[in-house]
């Protein structure tokens, strides 16, 4: 899907503004505090993976996703979850239904065991099932995304020609993952001119992206 | 756009916001339900406010600057000579290390959403999740660098690094000039954590380990 999400090399955002790095709190406000350790807590219930979990958030209609701050994205993203996998029913989150139990069945981790799942990660690799189809310096085509679905090319580089500068090896993916179906396919590092993609503010720069196979064609020399 | 950064700010006989109010819903009810466990919520948010954050990266990075046997192992595979100093988990399970030369200087982005090694450097800042950040960092990086008060040569080359992927990476900033026999305790103050994002550069020596720029 083409989202509000998909924001590199869109125009007229403004300027940065960052804060000084010495006085940027980590949290902004409490209810940033909240959102994201609800978010990481719910999503330890093994109810959706971290592609569903993007793919919720990109869902939005494209402007408020752009006016919303990040947290209220995560937010929507984390309501929009509890009910279509069923842990929450709207009329609960609307506030005015009799709260109903939840399934027994459902592991909630309590602090020792969210600790140890932060400190240990999950891995994005995947056991290969096939040969890479691409060998380092080819050069690629990336496919124009199709549909509403999640996906991890961003839309600068549809269209575009790239030289693949490493085959990073077989990782989970995402366009897959997000509709639940686990597997993986061949990832490669893709470089791309500045210049190429986007003309004199690109000089003497090098755009390298994390595609994965299905994403790319044969590129045109 | 983002909203203003001062909700801490704001002066507390106010009520609170519709924002604040369905966060506590939201909580209240996910508790009620038994979906949450409110001690693990306070786990989650202080392992990131207190514990993980850009002290790791500083630490990973002077090593490298000290060490060259660590360095090459870090050049190798970053995940696991990240993991030998202790740091590892979500969000740094696939790390790669881009080293600043001469020649080339490394940024680091994530145009689709915020993705980060949270492992080395914590959450990310509120610029680097912003629309304006995003946007420009792959489009006009020289531009972007110059908001931060980085001003590079223009024949240096700029690598930006859009993460897609679950690869996450650390940018390895060139060691300060006039830093030769300090100590890693020492230089790990001149590593700022944007240095490793790559928009600065490491602070000079005589800087003021405060100073951002």
């Amino acid at each position: 899907m083409k989202g509000g999400h998909d924001l590199g090399g869109q125009s007229g955002m403004g300027p940065i503004n960052p804060e000084p790095e010495s006085q940027e709190p980590v949290f902004h406000a409490e209810w940033e505090r909240r959102v994201f350790a609800l978010t990481l807590a719910t999503g330890m219930l093994g109810k959706w993976n971290i592609d569903e979990s993007r793919h919720a958030r990109e869902r939005q209609d494209p402007i408020t996703y752009i006016e919303n701050s990040y947290y209220e994205n995560w937010l929507e993203g984390l309501e929009r979850l509890l009910q279509e996998k069923g842990l929450l029913a709207p009329d609960e989150l609307a506030g005015n239904a009799v709260i109903s139990d939840t399934d027994s069945a459902v592991q909630v981790p309590d602090p020792q065991l969210a600790s140890k799942i932060l400190a240990s990660g999950a891995s994005s690799e995947r056991e290969a099932r096939s040969e890479a189809l691409f060998s380092v310096g080819d050069r690629v085509l990336v496919r124009s995304s199709e549909g509403t679905g999640h996906t991890r090319a961003p839309r600068y580089v549809q269209g575009m020609n790239g030289i693949v500068s490493a085959i990073v090896g077989c990782h989970s993916f995402p366009d897959s993952n997000a509709v639940g179906v686990h597997e993986g396919a061949t990832l490669y590092r893709v470089s791309f001119l500045g210049k190429d993609l986007w003309g004199t503010t690109g000089a003497n720069s090098e755009v390298l992206v994390d595609l994965w196979e299905p994403y790319l064609s044969a590129g045109i020399s | 756009m983002p909203h203003d950064h001062h909700h801490d700010e704001h002066d507390h006989t106010e009520p609170p916001s519709d924002l604040e109010l369905r966060v506590k819903a939201l909580e209240s009810l996910l508790v009620e339900k038994g979906l949450v466990n409110p001690d693990t919520l306070n786990t989650i948010i202080d392992t990131y406010e207190h514990k993980v954050g850009p002290r790791n990266g500083a630490h990973v990075v002077a090593k490298a600057w000290t060490d060259p046997e660590f360095k090459q192992a870090l050049m190798t595979d970053a995940t696991e000579a990240v993991a030998s100093l202790g740091y590892c988990g979500r969000q740094g399970e696939h790390l790669m290390v881009v080293e600043n030369t001469d020649d080339t200087h490394n940024l680091v982005v994530c145009t689709l959403c915020s993705c980060y090694p949270w492992t080395v450097l914590g959450l990310p800042p509120a610029w680097y999740k912003s629309a304006p950040y995003r946007s420009r960092a792959v489009s006009a990086p020289r531009e972007v660098l110059s908001e931060f008060g980085t001003n590079l040569d223009e024949d240096k080359k700029i690598r930006v690094w859009d993460s897609t992927s679950e690869m996450r990476y650390l940018v390895l900033p060139q060691r300060p000039l006039g830093t030769e026999g300090w100590s890693e305790a020492d230089l790990q103050a001149l590593v700022s954590r944007n240095s490793m994002i790559g928009v600065e550069l490491a602070r000079a020596p005589d800087s003021g380990a405060e100073a951002s720029q």
